[in-house]
């Protein structure tokens, strides 16, 4: 059968984002796939060494606009780090309970998002309402619905009044309800599982191999969780388990995140219980010590990776980004060949890639 | 009046009034089952002049008579077989033996101008939707020829009124076959390439398939192209399977007065709608199959029972 070359991106229904997939296919069958990455390069590690450490978080913070709070805070713990600057307890709790809401919120638009990849279009439609409810929370708690600009160096800038932690309880309670609505609807509609069971297989060791992250690592089985093997902020003090799966296939992405969702409710509430009295802030110097660090978070769709060089003024010599959606393109390839061409949408969609995180 | 039967009523500019409001109507339903508000009630009529008002593009690689005729072909296959499924009384104008097997023959139509677009436009997608246009009518064709000619078999009449005639004598075949009326609906939604089957033109996959190269007027008559479709195909599944303008009681209460068209022609509109209400709401369940899925149910859930139903047809009728 002829070999047929055909484009998805850098302009395609199935992306909201531009990118480009060149996918060769035998029939309806994929045997060779080409990603060509950089469509939306912002040059934010390059603006980073032009501006001081506290525009360098506001650029930073930019990099994504469904993740911002991880990148800020990975940023900012980067920093803290070179300040040897102990950030206030209560600090700690915000910053994670924000996070989480961010993973609810992400891990729904994601689940919404592969709905409609597959045709689900009503999936679609519902989990974006209620991820409304989530949306609302965090525009009360930072102001904001996408760039929240809550982590500041040395802490938070915002608190969390008792009546904004009724509000998230009352909040999270019917997040809870709708995600177990939504579960039964994405595990047990054989419409749908049809599209999504055995689709994009990635088998543990290809998973370990390629350096997959966050959900698409679990899924596969491998029990790789940032806020677990290198526990920051409150993680430490917050004691989970990573979810995993052994399906390895888009099903069990899918049943990592909406578990993951569960997962992050639960924090949230033992965050709201358990938040302790105090400062929300330290104060931090502008100028940061010679050195260089990394720190590492666990952002919806995996480990962020940030490392920064100081030279001892007030803007960084080198900020280096490594974000989860350029760790996880190489098993997207693996997954991709030998998959049907209806199947492909599906598979990009399942590592709830985020083209602006990996270009930057 | 033949001309005003073909153009105005209840020719094309009535079946072009009907579809615009199906397809209002169906996207309003869709809507408000995914707890939309859904559009207002002037949109696709709205749609259309805005898409016959935009610039026209034809590609440069494609053939270029192709491209112009094919798509008013189509919408003219469409209209061309309006005028033979019966919008008010069974004993209708235009009828005659065969009909039935007309009807059919003009609705498979699309799917071949669908093919020919793909094929003469220069888009991978564009190949790869026609591929699966002819995969998918491997599908669905057979089934849904086959659910209707299981009624035809029972009336022993390849003519549309003469189904009338049985149903209004005996029962309607929705509830005499009703295996034929099923396969009958999920063939309509084969041919309409609605969810689960909208498979050739996977938005999030090959974008419109063989539509993708199509703007402005061409565009326009293609999208008018289903909705007529999808009246003619809710029309006439109303007429074979729902008694079309037969109502229990009503008609024959009403039978030989003045208003006895004005109901027959308020059933088989409401009835269209109730089949369009159905697609909309198979819509709204169901996420898109891939194509081998696809074929592979149509053989099992539809060839296999329509056999079944039509075995049990000639069983029955020759005892």
């Amino acid at each position: 059968m002829a070999k047929i070359t055909f484009p998805i991106g850098p302009q395609h229904p199935a992306l909201k984002e531009p990118e480009s997939f060149k996918i060769t296919a035998e029939g309806e069958c994929v045997v060779d796939v080409d990603i060509r990455l950089g469509y939306v390069h912002r040059s934010i590690e390059a603006a980073c060494l032009a501006r001081n450490y506290v525009q360098g978080q506001y650029v930073c913070e930019r990099i994504c606009g469904i993740c911002s709070h991880i990148h800020s805070n990975t940023f900012a713990r980067a920093v803290e780090d070179l300040l040897q600057l102990e950030v206030p307890a209560r600090a700690k709790y915000l910053r994670v309970l924000v996070a989480e809401l961010e993973r609810i919120h992400s891990h729904l638009l994601w689940l919404g998002v592969a709905a409609h990849e597959v045709g689900f279009d009503t999936l679609f439609m519902y989990v974006w309402r209620d991820r409304e409810v989530v949306q609302d929370l965090l525009e009360m708690i930072t102001g904001n619905r996408v760039h929240y600009g809550f982590t500041t160096i040395g802490g938070t800038k915002f608190d969390l009044t008792p009546q904004m932690a009724d509000k998230c309880t009352e909040g999270l309670m019917v997040l809870r309800e709708r995600t177990e609505y939504y579960k039964q609807v994405a595990t047990t509609e054989s419409s749908f599982l049809k599209r999504v069971e055995g689709v994009g297989v990635l088998t543990e060791q290809q998973a370990r191999e390629l350096g997959a992250v966050g959900p698409t690592a679990r899924a596969s089985n491998v029990p790789y969780d940032a806020r677990w093997v290198f526990p920051y902020d409150a993680y430490p003090e917050l004691d989970y388990q990573p979810i995993t799966s052994d399906l390895g296939d888009v099903l069990g992405r899918t049943i990592v995140r909406v578990l993951e969702t569960f997962q992050a409710i639960d924090i949230c509430e033992e965050v709201l219980r358990r938040l302790p009295e105090g400062d929300i802030q330290v104060r931090a110097k502008p100028r940061v010590p010679e050195g260089e660090t990394v720190a590492r978070c666990e952002a919806p769709r995996g480990e962020v990776f940030y490392y920064i060089r100081s030279n001892g003024t007030d803007k960084p010599a080198r900020v280096k980004v490594r974000t989860p959606s350029l760790a996880n393109w190489p098993a997207t390839i693996a997954m991709l060949e030998g998959a049907y061409v209806a199947d492909a949408p599906i598979i990009i969609a399942s590592i709830d890639p985020c083209m602006s995180c990996t270009d930057r | 009046m033949p001309l005003f039967y073909v153009l105005i009523f209840p020719g094309f500019l009535f079946l072009l009034a009907f579809a615009l409001f199906a397809e209002y109507f169906d996207r309003k339903v869709v809507a408000r089952l995914q707890n939309r508000q859904g559009p207002p009630w002037y949109q696709p009529l709205a749609d259309t002049i805005k898409l016959l008002s935009k610039e026209d593009i034809i590609t440069h690689d494609a053939d270029k008579p192709m491209v112009n005729t094919v798509p008013l072909f189509g919408l003219a296959a469409v209209a061309a077989s309006f005028l033979y499924v019966p919008m008010w009384t069974k004993d209708w104008h235009f009828s005659f033996q065969g009909d039935l097997i007309v009807v059919l023959y003009l609705l498979t139509i699309p799917a071949f101008v669908l093919v020919l677009l793909g094929w003469y436009s220069p888009n991978p997608f564009g190949s790869i939707g026609t591929g699966r246009v002819v995969t998918q009518l491997f599908g669905y064709e057979v089934p849904f020829a086959l659910a209707l000619l299981a009624p035809a078999i029972a009336a022993q009449s390849w003519r549309i009124t003469d189904l009338l005639a049985y149903q209004d004598d005996h029962y309607w075949f929705a509830l005499i076959t009703p295996i034929a009326f099923l396969v009958a609906i999920a063939g309509l939604v084969g041919k309409l390439e609605r969810v689960p089957f909208d498979i050739p033109h996977a938005e999030t996959e090959i974008v419109e398939g063989p539509m993708t190269e199509y703007t402005g007027r061409k565009y326009a008559l293609l999208k008018l192209m289903f909705s007529t479709e999808t009246v003619v195909g809710a029309v006439l599944i109303a007429a074979i399977f729902l008694g079309g303008p037969h109502l229990p009681w009503v008609t024959k209460a009403v039978a030989g007065t003045a208003v006895a068209p004005l109901v027959g022609f308020l059933a088989v509109v409401l009835k269209a709608l109730f089949i369009v209400f159905l697609l909309s709401v198979i819509k709204a369940a169901l996420t898109r199959l891939r194509i081998d899925q696809m074929v592979r149910w149509c053989l099992t859930w539809l060839t296999f029972p329509i056999l079944i139903q039509i075995l049990y047809i000639v069983i029955v009728g020759s005892m």
